[in-house]
């Protein structure tokens, strides 16, 4: 077979390797059926068995174990769902027929809950309509699969998941599935991996074929090639040496061997990533990157739905800062209908702040929901690629004037502060031109402009090369104007991230980044490794 | 509901509504009482039974919403006593979810 290589969400990190098993889905079973008494008391009697199971496992479960498990019980014990299923087998259903229409009402209404705490219970409806169709067919339940097994599916139920053996590894890939039911966080807290959404024919997926995991990639191998077999065991090996060492670190404050305090902050682009985080382990989110907020190419969505999602990270953020940065799209991130087409050299176009303040609409519709959003947690707004003043004083004024509607609207709203990213370098050289409330390094653009050197082309990578003096001289300067005027600066780009530039990033002075929340422990490991000399 | 029919309401402050562990508690509590016992969302219904989870899950009753409940039976002062309780007490510590997921809950 040839290797197959696919990508999906990602709902737990770490590796598994393993021999696939696939999931059976209820949806074959087949059984005669009797007269409707007979029916109806082997439908109860299934049910019996089915909460029997469940009190069995829950007695071995752990805390979010067994209250998931005591909510299935309490689901069956209510003659509810029996009674809508003894309506269908009195016209004549067999006792299966019945018992998935029941719960498929049930399923229907639940998937189609605005909240998303409801949403999830759909697989739980699915977990008991399962186990009581197993019963009913006489076919084998609970899992019996050997350990170390990948299981592949459309979707995955919870008490599936608390009866499969984990103990020598394994792991989760699915078509459907979601990486905020209660299986993904099953799976995390066992440190199981495991991957929802994926693009699989599953009819095409051979029973114990090999299939490799990472769940730090979402990326899903069958029948790997001996290439892939053995950089996939070494990435698996360096992240677990790395995360070893660097979980002892990752909800400590950052702190310098000499006693500064470093603040870390996180990078966010799918909202999913919050939920595997702990607010405790960063100093607030550093950047949240609008375009990956929102999925589709079509631009951001309306008002209302930005305004809600931006209001999510706020309160997740419990007061610490948040800093969305305003639409960076062109270049490498284009949006059909909004950035040119043909641009010869669309890093050097029309992008970020530059096509906002070209096109306002848009640009004005993100403001207000920020302006809305700002009401409830420590929200700050930051404009990419500003190279002018004047850039920064247009967006302000455009800010303003979202403000003063609002007030007039009588809408809750608060003026976040306006900071910029410093990433064209006439911005970092002539930083104490702007008025900007903070600034905050974008390393993987000013780099590539400093040294003229693109960051996606390999033939000059050498180049592109943030430690270089021009750089980090740019990056101390700004460090120094922020220290001299009281003004926050940060940096979000990749280099924050990597612990060999650490000690570089801070001699040249900063005192915040921002990094991806995977880099959260490496960073914090490698701060409390460097030496600025302070207590001497 | 009868002449013994007395109704009462608690504004629902559960960090994130009346999902599954919430309902299992109130459902079990409702079921201690012989009076029958109604909840709804609106003072005027449409009410569902609070002995029910698979009824009283159907509300689907979100993070701040009103409960109302009202009981009719020998012990239906008591029963609503009881629930509205339970709700002020926040089901007793029942901050999210198992698996809730949303950014208000810590997992992980």
């Amino acid at each position: 077979m040839a290797e197959l290589r696919l990508n999906g969400r990602a709902a737990s990190g770490g590796f598994a390797a393993g021999p696939v098993a696939i999931l059976w889905n209820g949806a074959g079973v087949v059984r005669g059926g009797g007269d409707p008494t007979a029916e109806a008391q082997a439908l109860r009697k299934a049910i019996g068995a089915a909460i029997d199971q469940l009190l069995k496992l829950a007695a071995d479960a752990d805390s979010d174990g067994a209250d998931i498990l005591a909510f299935q019980i309490a689901m069956l014990e209510d003659d509810s769902l029996f009674e809508d299923a003894l309506a269908a087998i009195g016209g004549g259903a067999t006792a299966d027929t019945a018992w998935r229409a029941a719960l498929g009402t049930e399923i229907t209404g639940y998937e189609a809950a605005e909240d998303e705490n409801f949403r999830a219970r759909a697989s739980d409806l699915k977990d008991i309509r399962d186990r009581v169709l197993g019963i009913l067919s006489g076919a084998p339940t609970g899992a019996s699969l050997p350990a170390g097994t990948i299981l592949v599916g459309e979707d995955l139920t919870p008490s599936s998941f608390l009866s499969t053996d984990w103990s020598g590894g394994g792991g989760i890939a699915l078509t459907r599935g979601s990486a905020s039911g209660h299986v993904a966080t099953l799976a995390r807290a066992r440190r199981v991996p495991m991957i929802v959404g994926l693009d699989l024919d599953l009819s095409g997926v051979a029973e114990k074929a090999e299939a490799l995991i990472d769940g730090e990639s979402a990326t899903l191998y069958i029948d790997p090639e001996a290439a892939t077999r053995e950089a996939f065991a070494a990435r698996a090996q360096a992240a677990q040496q790395s995360r070893k060492t660097s979980d002892a670190f990752r909800l400590r404050p950052a702190i310098t061997a000499d006693g500064a305090r470093i603040a870390v902050c996180v990078n966010i682009g799918d909202p999913n990533e919050l939920e595997s985080l702990d607010p405790k382990s960063c100093d607030g989110i550093g950047l949240v990157r609008t375009e990956f907020l929102f999925d589709g190419k079509s631009g951001l969505p309306d008002e209302e739905t930005q305004y809600r999602a931006y209001r999510r990270l706020a309160e997740w953020a419990e007061g610490k800062p948040v800093t969305i940065r305003t639409l960076d799209a062109g270049a490498d991130k284009p949006i059909a209908g909004l950035t040119l087409d043909h641009e010869t050299n669309p890093f050097l176009g029309l992008r970020g702040i530059r096509l906002s303040l070209a096109k306002p609409e848009p640009f004005r519709t993100q403001l207000r929901a920020l302006c809305r959003a700002a009401a409830h947690g420590a929200i700050e707004a930051m404009l990419p690629m500003v190279a002018l003043p004047s850039e920064l004083e247009a967006a302000r004024g455009l800010l303003e004037g979202c403000a003063a509607e609002l007030s007039a609207a009588g809408l809750p709203h608060r003026r976040p502060d306006l900071g910029i990213m410093v990433e064209v370098p006439a911005a970092a050289i002539c930083i104490e031109a702007f008025e900007a409330a903070f600034f905050s390094i974008g390393s993987n653009d000013l780099t590539q402009y400093v040294m003229a050197a693109a960051r996606d082309s390999d033939a000059v990578a050498e180049l592109n090369d943030p430690r270089h003096p021009a750089v980090l001289r740019l990056i101390a300067a700004v460090a120094d104007h922020g220290a001299k005027t009281g003004r926050k600066v940060s940096l979000c780009g990749d280099a924050g991230g990597d612990p060999k530039l650490i000690e570089a990033l801070l001699r040249a002075g900063l005192k915040a980044l921002s990094v991806s929340p995977a880099a959260l422990g490496a960073v914090k490991e490698a701060i409390a490794r460097v030496d600025l000399g302070v207590r001497r | 509901m009868d002449e013994f029919a007395v109704t009462t309401s608690a504004l629902l402050t559960n960090a994130i509504g009346l999902h599954a562990r919430p309902s299992v508690k109130l459902t079990k509590l409702a079921k201690t009482f012989a009076s029958s016992i109604d909840v709804s969302t609106r003072p005027d219904g449409p009410w569902v039974d609070a002995k029910s989870i698979v009824k009283v899950m159907a509300v689907k009753a979100g993070k701040g919403a009103t409960l109302h409940f009202r009981a009719s039976g020998p012990d239906a002062p008591a029963a609503l006593a009881a629930l509205s309780e339970l709700v002020k007490q926040n089901f007793h510590g029942d901050e999210a979810e198992p698996g809730a997921g949303g950014p208000g809950s810590a997992h992980g």
